[in-house]
Order: structure tokens, then sequence, then C-alpha cells
């Protein structure tokens, strides 16, 4: 791209905003019915840009100012059930307050989109970008998709709301976007035409909401021992129905962004002996280390995981267990695990793929926690290393951290499996 | 009556049958039940305001009886019936027969 | 980027680091310059830095520039230029830091590049200066050098014309303030590009 032309005939327009500004873009295309909204560094920006576009009358959401996090997801929960489009947005600390109420969303199963502006948790406190807030939340039964830059937080915001609303899904979505490094960084990015997004979005038609007063319906019963169980599978089967669902609906937003995205990306992996997996912004600086090491003639390649949740067991193990040597980038740790979560689902994903984990070497690097730089440095070091076990063969499984002062050159001792 | 597989549930644990909990027969929770005289009743309806069960039964804007198949016993009824009427005793369940 | 490989113009790619005071508008000037490049049918980077700075405090933005999608997020470690708002941040020694050899430093002061030079101890690159703060005030009424030292960067990095961004300029500011507060930012970043000077 080196105009302004975007890709399909001009239905688009290219713009400047920063993450935070995209997504709030995308909200008012959207125009929920209700939003509620409780502000916390780095999200306050999007709801700022938000509350603009109530304020000035370009949407008629009914914009609730709530007192805390948890009321944020509870006024959410409860505009759902009655009906309506709601969504709400945070990070962090705010999620962590929501938790109680972020189980219900998906147990409920309402179709809530919420931008997660990825901060750490605290403590120690530290407003800058790491992924555990929404790692902590993985389990929670929502989808989470996770985004590169502004462009994608803008697509995965609209994307997000198709999958949530599917009738065969019906789950809470997650969009999640680094914080700072792209809510608050002004990109380049295309954005659709008001009618598109309308016709692409669709209208909504909730299931047995509660204002449809001709027929009433309990939400949020009592359950015993003797049906908790089934009403948990039927949530967890909603996921598996997702994961079926979920590239068709990619295909759909293909049609009219001329963006074409899978549940992973593949870069440079067709004839990758050296890979790295990874989530979020450091995605986009990878991307570049490689361009560079290709020049060289190294054959590396990258992946990068855009649906996190269903996690993409399938496509990851088809797309890495050709490649020889794995690093599994974390920006979060799973304490008292070893390493960190997205390690533990890639080296999962190899069984049943009939490629044994130990053919592949599979080594984790956890970096960028609380928001630490990522340097093109420290992505080659990552290769580099990567070379090396290529050629010597030791050292699976084992845990480092990327970035970190420690005594003992960046490693601790966490060898899992000292044998071939 | 057998019970339900995961895929015969409503989505999201909605109960779509409005008022259900009537089917739930909480009459055998009683350890003490009240016993109606209608003669006595002056049909002030307190009874009925009061029962947190909604088990006092009219007919025609009357008190008539007590829905025993949901009375819980606990006697709020014949402590609201006003003194002068004293439409309302408790008893032992087991008094019954 | 990996110096050993490619410097940043064969990889068309500009950095730029501001380095100013909470409150002089870093954080715009660092924005605006991006905005105006992605407007311009380029590609574009603005990004501040946060960190418990009030007003007053010592604040950083970061641009990048290029003719290609920017894919990289890491912090600029080594930017082509760097502008320095106000003069009294030439004390902090990250002020200078990563200049390479073929780097530029454009500093707001009324002191001549050779004298900056020789106050900082500097021994690479090249030293602009521009009497930003005086042209504010002439200009704007006001001592806030953030859209005069574009004038300045527009003159040395080539990224686009004057023009260019004066038409840019004329169009955020009549839209975000009026057009009398736009014509006086157009003459503030005309100014600047004229009388910049090099050693």
């Amino acid at each position: 791209m080196t105009n302004n032309k975007p890709h399909n005939n001009g239905e688009q327009r290219v713009v400047a905003l920063t993450g935070n500004e995209a997504v709030a873009e995308a909200m008012r295309q959207i125009d929920p019915d209700v939003v509620a909204a409780y502000p916390i560094t780095p999200q306050t920006e999007l709801m700022h840009a938000f509350a603009d576009s109530v304020a000035n009358g370009k949407v008629s959401t009914e914009f609730v100012l709530v007192e805390s996090e948890h009321s944020a997801m509870s006024a959410t929960v409860g505009a759902s059930a009655a009906g309506a489009r709601a969504m709400t947005a945070t990070s962090s600390q705010g999620l962590a307050l929501m938790w109680e109420v972020v189980q219900i969303a998906s147990s409920l199963r309402l179709p809530i989109v919420m931008p997660v502006v990825n901060r750490s948790l605290s403590g120690p406190i530290n407003i800058h970008c790491d992924h555990s807030d929404t790692m902590g939340c993985r389990d929670s039964g929502w989808i989470q998709i996770f985004s590169e830059n502004s462009q994608e937080a803008y697509d995965h915001t609209l994307i997000a709301l198709r999958v949530a609303e599917h009738p065969k899904v019906l789950l809470p979505v997650m969009v999640t976007l680094d914080g700072f490094i792209i809510s608050h960084t002004m990109e380049r990015l295309e954005i659709l035409d008001d009618e598109v997004v309308k016709r692409f979005i669709g209208e909504y038609h909730p299931d047995h909401p509660l204002l449809d007063t001709r027929n009433p319906v309990t939400v949020g019963p009592l359950d015993l021992q003797d049906y908790y169980f089934e009403h948990k599978w039927q949530e967890a089967e909603a996921q598996l129905a997702a994961a079926e669902l979920i590239p068709s609906l990619l295909k759909e937003f293909a049609a009219v962004s001329c963006r074409e995205y899978d549940v992973i990306e593949e870069f440079e992996m067709d004839d990758a002996e050296m890979a790295i997996v990874v989530l979020g912004s450091t995605a986009g600086t990878t991307k570049n280390v490689v361009e560079e090491l290709r020049r060289e003639g190294k054959k590396v390649g990258m992946v990068k995981i855009r649906v996190y949740r269903p996690f993409p067991a399938r496509e990851i193990a088809r797309a890495l267990t050709k490649v020889k040597v794995v690093a599994v980038l974390d920006r979060s740790i799973a304490f008292g695990s070893a390493g960190g979560p997205v390690f533990d689902e890639v080296r999962s994903a190899f069984f049943g793929s009939g490629v044994s984990p130990t053919e592949v070497k599979i080594v984790n690097y956890l970096y960028g926690l609380g928001g630490r730089d990522v340097k093109h440095s420290d992505i080659k070091s990552v290769y580099n290393e990567l070379a090396a076990l290529l050629h010597e063969g030791t050292s699976n499984g084992v845990v480092r951290y990327l970035g970190l002062r420690a005594p003992k050159k960046e490693q601790i001792a966490l060898e899992l499996e000292e044998h071939q | 009556m057998r019970l339900k597989n995961w895929d015969e549930l409503p989505v999201g644990v909605k109960i779509l049958e409005p008022g259900n909990s009537e089917e739930y027969k909480t009459g055998s929770w009683r350890v003490n039940r009240p016993i109606f005289e209608a003669e006595k009743c002056i049909q002030c309806l307190f009874c009925w305001v009061f029962c947190p069960d909604s088990a006092i039964l009219l007919k025609d804007g009357k008190v008539v009886g007590i829905d025993y198949d949901h009375c819980k016993g606990c006697g709020i009824c014949a402590h609201e019936c006003p003194d002068k009427a004293n439409a309302l005793t408790m008893v032992p369940e087991h008094d019954k027969q | 980027m990996n110096q050993e490989t490619e410097t940043h113009v064969e990889q068309d790619l500009l950095e730029v680091r501001w380095h100013g005071r909470g409150g002089q508008g870093v954080k715009t000037a660092a924005m605006l310059f991006a905005e105006t490049a992605i407007e311009e049918g380029k590609h574009g980077q603005g990004s501040p830095e946060y960190g418990p700075e009030r007003m007053g405090a010592p604040t950083k933005g970061y641009t990048r520039i290029s003719s290609r999608p920017i894919l990289s997020h890491s912090s600029i470690t080594e930017p082509d230029i760097v502008i320095v708002l106000d003069p009294t941040l030439l004390e902090n020694p990250d002020v200078t830091e990563g200049i390479p050899n073929d780097g530029i430093l454009i500093v707001n002061t009324n002191k001549s590049p050779a004298e900056i030079r020789k106050e900082i101890r500097l021994g690479r690159g090249k030293v602009f200066t521009v009497n930003g703060t005086q042209i504010a005030l002439d200009t704007l009424g006001k001592a806030i050098p953030n859209t005069v030292m574009l004038g300045a960067l527009i003159r040395i990095s080539n990224v686009f014309d004057l023009a260019t961004m004066e038409k840019n300029i004329v169009k955020k500011f009549t839209k975000k303030y009026n057009e009398r507060i736009a014509d006086m930012n157009v003459r503030a970043i005309r100014r600047a590009y004229e009388e910049v000077q090099s050693e």
C-alpha cells in the first residue's frame, strides 16, 4: 500500500487513529443499545472517544456510568439479558474486579462484546501492557480474540459481534489490544463505510429476552447437583461450535473488507525450520525480524494466534509439526505451572496430532511483563537460540525469560526433560 | 420424570415456562400447618397479603382456604390474623389425622 | 533496527524521537507528524511515552514514517532524528542516547548549532537549531513550540513538502479551533522552515 486507496474500490476510508479510537469508531458504527462505562488506564480514552459519539448524538446508545467494573459488567449482563445489544470495556484490575460477573455472562450465554485493553495485573501496580488480565479469564467461557494493531482491533470488534450473536454460539467475546503499545499509538488503518458495517453486523434477534413480557422467562436460576454439569457442558459445546463457525465468519468479513483473517496467522512458515508462536503487538515486531533473517537466508517463521479461545489446537499442530524448533512467547506467567499459558496449550496441541511433542523441540520465553519493551534484538536472540537448539539438540521444555535481569544469563534452571 | 441430557436444555440456563415454581411442591417442608375457620373470618385479607408463599386461596375476592401443596407452615398468617377474628390456628402437622 | 545490515534509509523508515516537558505538546507533535504522513498516503506510527509524569516533567514521543506498512511495535532505540522542544532538557543524557553517526539533532533554542554541540559535547551526527519559542511567541502569542518545530523537522527530513504540512494544519486546526488559529500555526511552521539553522 503506497497510496491512500484502500483495498476495495473506495468503500473504506484511510484514517490515522490510535487503537482506542479505532475501537471506539467500531462501537460508533455498531451503535449498541447499552454501554456501561467505568474508566481504567489504558482503556479510558476508548470510553472517552465513545462518550464523544454519545454526547454528539452520533449514536443512540444508552450510556450508563457505573461506579465500578463489577457494576459495569453487571449492568451489561442485565441489559443483554433484557434483549439489548450491550457492550463495555476494561483492562487489568477492572477485569479482575468483574471476574465474578464475567463467568455469569458466559453461562447465561449473552452475546456481549468487550474490548479489553491489555494491562498487567497488580501487584505491583503497573499500568503497562502484558496479557495477564485476559489470560486470567481464559477459562471463563468467553471467546478471546487478540489484536496485533489498530486495524485488527477495529476489525475484530465488528467480527466479534457476529461471532457472539451467532445462534449456535451465543457466547460473550473479549477483543484485546495491547495497552499503550496499540491503544495509545496512532497508526494507519482502513475504516469500513457505516452502511457496510450495518449490513455486516445485521439486526440483533435476542434469544428469549426478559423484556418480551408476552413470553416471560426466568434468567439466572439455581441449579442443583442434577443439572449443573449438563448446563456447563452445553456452554463448553458452544465453544466447540464457535471453533467450527468462526472461520466462515472471518471469510464473510474478508468479503467486505478485503482483509483475510484466519484463527491463526502463519508468516513465512512454508519452509520454516524455526518458528516463534506469539500473540498481540509483538507479532508485528517479530514479522520485521523474520523478514530481516529471511534476507540472510535463515529459514525462520512466525505463527500468531488470533483467536485464543476457542484454542485452535488443530491449526497450531498443523502449522508447527513440520517445524523442528519452536519458541512460544508468553506475555504472562501461569504461576505454579511451568512457564506461560500459551506454552502449555501449544505443547498440548501436539498430542493427538500424530507428532510427538518430543520430536519438535519447544521452548518457552516469558517476556514483556509490565510493559517491558520488546526489542528487535530480543526477538533475534530467540531465533539465535532456536538455531543453536536445532543443531545441538538439547534443552527441550526449557522456560526462559526474555529481557529479565537475572544472575544466570536470563535463564532459570527449569529443565523439564533431561533426555531426548 | 427422566432427567434431560445437556442438548435437550434451553440455552443459557433459561427457564422457559413462566411461573413454573408452582410445580415445586413445598408443602412437604411443613412441621406445623394453619387451620382456617371460615365462620370466624372477617375477610380483612391480611393473611393473603402477608403470606410469603401465596398459599392463601381466594375465590371471588374472599379467603376460602389454604394451598397445602405450597404452604410451608411459617405461621405468619395466624400471627397477622386480627385477635377479634382469630380464624387461623397453627397445629402440628402430625395432628392432622 | 539492526545497523549492521541496513540503514533506515535503505529500509525506507524514518524514526523520530521527541523530547519535551509535559504541557509543551510533545504528544500532539509526535502524533500529528504521523497523522499527516498517513493522510498523505504514507504509513505512520505516533506514540507518546507514558509514566507518572505531570506538567513540566520530561516526557518523550515517538514517530515512525515509511512508505511501507510499519509492523514493528518496539520502542525506537536508534532515532534518525531527535527533536528537543525544551533546551533545559539537554542536560539529560537520554536526549542524545542512541543517535547514530548519521543521526540528526534539532533543538529549540536561541543558540547556534555549534554552541549546542559544544555544550552537550556531541561528537557525532548533525545539529540544527531554531528559535522555536520566539517564533511561537511572535506568531501564536504563546510559548508552545510543538507545531513550530514541525516546520524545522519537515525542512530537514523531507518526508513531505511544506505545502502539504500547511494544508494539513489548516484542515485540522480550522476544524478543531478556527481559521485564525490555523493561520497562525501555518505562519509559525513557515518561519521555522525558513529559519532553522544548520552548522
